[in-house]
């Protein structure tokens, strides 16, 4: 394994206004690439770390393990609703009916399951599926007849609430005993599983990133420096660690948070390693251009939509897991607002093209951990819903100064 | 047929079916009849221009082919062989590749990603081959003796005019295409800008590929192609040699002014 030369072109062409792409990268640099938002995850890791300080200071019992624990558990639902909501604001799109959505998936569920006597693996599935049905057809409407998303969805959010209250009939409650159906928000894996879980997580975590400096500097390309790679692994390493020993010295790791992080690492997998991701950046980039490039525009963006609408409903089906019923608020409230927030909070673009799947859980722990610390501050919902607001509204400033910025340097 | 081209190309023989063959190309939006009839041939190693007013046709023509619009009437032959272009993705697969004046890449995505977009390359069945599409992009930039881009992984958007142009042409070439068609290269870009990019499209010409140019800077014109097609109003009104004394008659084509100076006439 020989290190190669680097770039093999360092001149200049005639008059041409190269610019410097290709320097050490400093803490000047790393400064301004946080204000541009090229480092989405590490600016909502900073943020995380400040709301923790706070609630911590303010209340002892915030960073208590029985806590975190809870937070992981309320953060599962709106996550992996959020999961879908990042794929959409990838393409540049919006789905407002996610939170409807994942309350008629498990309404279906509840009703095929207790009223119907269903399996409920069978009534999950019918749930998913009907998901994914929803998905299918907004995606369709939305893409085939040229209207905005946003209006599709928004009239989707409308149709199935009506149609969230129809399933449930009059009853209106549905309570869920079935084990099967619980237990998907009532497991905690033992700890030694806990354990087992993230040392394959550090060893996939680990393994792939020297396997890529291994075949990048044997193909004779430009690797990541070592360090910036032991910094990297090093931190994913302690933070994988820290988050099992808290969650095991408590009830254990839960199965909810484990399918949250599954999902995450899978997505993030199909964005940045296959085709398929590939094309959903250049559509959130520049439809037409990926259009011109021989993608199918139509077809991705309804595959996206159907993806959204199947995690939305995986999603309803877990909160509906952790509240042991459904009623006819679930998926209502601020839930859809909450499953957007987050990622945007956690540095996805609203315009399309830029951010990462993991924008879904960070963004669902800094919202939840606001949430959460002000309940155990008692505050009343007013204050709430206007601080929840308040750091949505910092969050998409950022955004918009990050772009502006780019824009600046003349890179929309 | 055999329009005259100049010395230096690589001429195809008589009795070869040109690369590229259009017969009668007919395309109305509405009421508006945009391209009424238009024919032109292209060669392997030749490169045509494609000179006209704005509103001429020239774009209809060419989104014709790339199947970007297709044509509504018409015949187009590929070496002889009549095809159907009936999206961008047909044109593709018959090796027709295209450069568009606004240049079609994605802004946040880097180099290799723009250069690959639509054919990457996969390893193991489904996942993408960084490692692969980042040689062959060096590979290409280098057989095109690409100097000014420093890094193969800059994001796009943060590129100047003539290194996004050069990425966009240097795009059209990656899957060894038979014709590449080139809407306004040199249209926003500087002095030395340009000279590159025609230096460009010249060694695309030594390649053996068919080049189809299009632009409205005469001087750039009869820089690089070896014939030039005058569109008017929809069909093809003459075509020149790119002999300096046929400039005048040109001019005249494209204005409508007098086309008599026209050294042949497409049947």
């Amino acid at each position: 394994m020989s290190t190669a030369p680097a770039s093999p072109a360092p001149a200049f062409g005639p008059g041409d206004d190269t610019k410097e792409e290709h320097h050490r990268p400093s803490l000047a640099d790393a400064g301004r690439k946080l204000l541009e938002g090229e480092m989405g995850s590490l600016r909502v890791i900073i943020v995380l770390a400040i709301i923790w300080t706070i609630f911590a200071l303010a209340n002892d019992r915030f960073l208590t393990a029985v806590n975190l624990s809870n937070l992981a558990l309320q953060i599962a639902a709106v996550g992996t609703i959020s999961v879908g909501v990042v794929l959409v604001l990838l393409l540049g799109e919006i789905d407002l009916s996610v939170g409807a959505v994942s309350g008629l998936a498990a309404s279906v569920m509840a009703v095929l399951s207790v009223k119907n006597g269903w399996n409920p693996y069978l009534a999950i599935i019918a749930a998913l599926g009907v998901g994914m049905a929803i998905g299918i057809f907004q995606g369709t409407m939305s893409t085939r007849l040229v209207i905005p998303s946003f209006v599709v969805t928004l009239a989707g959010l409308l149709m199935w609430q009506g149609a969230q209250l129809k399933v449930l009939g009059d009853t209106g409650t549905v309570n869920l005993s079935e084990p099967a159906i619980t237990n998907i928000a009532g497991t905690f894996l033992a700890p030694w599983v806990g354990w087992l879980v993230a040392i394959a997580a550090i060893v996939g975590i680990v393994g792939s990133a020297l396997l890529n400096l291994q075949r990048r500097r044997a193909a004779g390309l430009e690797a990541e420096s070592m360090l910036g790679l032991i910094i990297r692994t090093g931190a994913a390493t302690v933070a994988i660690i820290v988050a099992v020993v808290v969650l095991n010295s408590d009830r254990g790791v839960p199965l909810a948070l484990t399918i949250l992080v599954g999902i995450v690492v899978v997505m993030n997998f199909v964005l940045t390693k296959t085709r398929f991701g590939r094309h959903i950046y250049a559509v959130g980039g520049d439809a037409e251009a990926a259009r011109r490039a021989g993608v199918r525009v139509a077809a991705l963006r309804t595959t996206v939509f159907a993806l959204a609408s199947t995690f939305a409903a995986l999603g309803g089906i877990i909160a509906a897991s952790r509240l042991l019923a459904v009623n006819q608020s679930s998926g209502g409230s601020d839930l859809l607002l909450l499953s957007i927030a987050g990622p945007v909070v956690a540095g996805v673009s609203l315009f399309g093209g830029r951010g990462t799947v993991w924008a879904a859980l960070l963004g669902a722990l800094v919202i939840g951990s606001i949430s959460n610390g002000m309940d155990l501050l008692a505050l009343q919902s007013s204050v709430k819903f206007m601080v929840t607001g308040g750091v949505l509204l910092l969050a998409v400033s950022l955004d918009a100064v990050a772009r502006q910025r780019r824009q600046a340097r003349g890179r929309a | 047929m055999s329009a005259q081209t100049q010395a230096g190309a690589a001429t195809a023989p008589a009795p070869v079916a040109p690369l590229l063959r259009l017969r009668g190309l007919t395309k109305s939006f509405g009421a508006v009849q945009a391209m009424r009839g238009a024919d032109l041939d292209v060669a392997a190693g030749e490169v045509v221009a494609l000179v006209g007013d704005n509103g001429a046709g020239k774009s209809t023509l060419i989104k014709a082919v790339t199947g970007v619009q297709p044509a509504d009437g018409g015949t187009i032959e590929m070496d002889g062989v009549p095809v159907s272009i009936k999206a961008p993705q047909d044109s593709a697969a018959l090796g027709i590749s295209a450069v568009y004046q606004d240049l079609a890449l994605c802004d946040n995505l880097d180099v290799v990603a723009n250069l690959f977009l639509g054919q990457e390359s996969q390893r193991n069945g489904k996942v993408l081959d960084e490692i692969a599409m980042e040689k062959e992009s060096r590979r290409l930039l280098d057989r095109l003796a690409v100097k000014t881009l420093r890094s193969v992984r800059s994001e796009v958007g943060a590129l100047s005019g003539g290194q996004r142009q050069t990425v966009a042409i240097a795009r059209s070439m990656l899957g060894d295409p038979k014709l590449v068609i080139l809407d306004e290269p040199t249209a926003a870009l500087g002095v030395s800008q340009t000279a590159q990019v025609l230096e460009l499209v010249k060694r695309l010409r030594s390649e053996g590929i068919g080049v189809i140019i299009i632009s409205h800077n005469l001087a750039d014109v009869f820089q690089v192609a070896d014939r030039i097609v005058v569109l008017r109003l929809g069909a093809v009104t003459g075509e020149w040699t790119a002999a300096p004394e046929n400039r005048q008659a040109v001019v005249g084509a494209i204005t409508g002014a007098d086309i008599e100076n026209g050294d042949e006439v497409t049947p």
